[in-house]
């Protein structure tokens, strides 16, 4: 129970941030607006999550030019990946436990 | 934190991770019209073939094939509309947006194996392989729709296998163009069109 509880990962225990990594997770990769759309909240409550993603090294931040607009997208890092692999199955497990 | 919380988390994951890969609001309905425009063109098609049963002389051919694309056409076309109104229509039911990543993602996924086989079929009929234009489009587009189903519900895939295996048939039975047609683009349309419509709209 201790070392499931030890997986359960501080960092993704907001929905914005769980419904951020969930996204990326199956898009190569998403631009602010998009991500906006998807999860339905305000410019600075998403750019903060998505700045506190960043510093954990789970989320890229890729500036590139689209027809001379500057573009910013996002993509999850191998790390993230990981993490929420390991945060996902330890959801699953707990529950698991708990039907017990 | 509570049991339920957990729960909730791992249901908002799953969710967002559809939500933000597939287009759920593809209308099963409009596949059965589609279907329905087929059948009707079909209908024309045979009617106006059946007036050349006894040999056809080189100027009629060029009367039939523009009848026969002009039928073609308004199915088309016909279907891409009715596809769009209602699927756009669900689309705003269910608080989707009808141009977003998902759709993108989906229509490159469907137009990239449709277009190739569309002009493969154009270079075959410039090149007078009539029998082989039943089984062109209707593997390619078989192809087109698998292709497209990973981004979209999972129904379509099966469509998808169904025009390969009807494809596959027509190009062992050539000469019966016209029937695999009619089987491919209106049966099946109307068959998985309807599984469709009672397993996600009828709720």
């Amino acid at each position: 129970m201790k070392t499931i509880l030890q997986n359960i990962n501080k960092v993704f225990d907001n929905r914005v941030r769980l419904g951020i990594m969930s996204a990326l997770m199956v898009n190569e990769n998403l631009d602010f607006k998009s991500l906006k759309k998807l999860l339905g909240v305000t410019d600075g409550n998403l750019a903060s999550h998505i700045k506190s993603l960043q510093k954990a090294g789970y989320i890229v931040v890729m500036k590139q030019f689209i027809a001379n607009k500057p573009n910013t997208s996002y993509q999850i890092s191998l790390e993230g990946r990981n993490a929420f692999k390991k945060h996902i199955d330890a959801l699953e497990r707990l529950i698991q436990l708990r039907n017990k | 934190m509570e049991e339920k919380d957990y729960l909730q988390d791992l249901s908002a994951i799953k969710n967002m991770m559809n939500r933000s890969s597939r287009f759920i609001s593809l209308s099963g309905l409009s596949g059965i019209m589609a279907g329905s425009y087929a059948l009707i063109g079909a209908w024309f098609a045979r009617s106006i073939l059946y007036k050349f049963k006894h040999g056809i002389s080189y100027r009629q051919i060029n009367y039939l094939t523009n009848e026969l694309w002009f039928i073609a056409i308004a199915v088309a076309v016909f279907s891409i509309l009715t596809a769009y109104v209602l699927t756009s229509k669900r689309a705003k039911k269910n608080g989707e947006e009808i141009w977003d990543v998902s759709t993108k993602n989906l229509v490159v996924a469907f137009l990239i194996p449709l277009l190739t086989g569309g002009v493969f079929g154009l270079l075959l009929l410039n090149q007078r392989y009539f029998g082989l234009i039943a089984p062109i489009t209707l593997l390619f587009y078989g192809l087109a729709l698998i292709n497209a189903s990973k981004y979209t519900l999972g129904t379509v895939k099966y469509l998808g296998f169904s025009e390969l295996i009807l494809g596959l048939l027509s190009t062992y039975f050539v000469g019966y163009g016209l029937l695999f047609w009619t089987l491919g683009f209106g049966v099946m349309h109307i068959v998985y069109g309807t599984i469709m419509y009672f397993r996600y709209e009828k709720k």
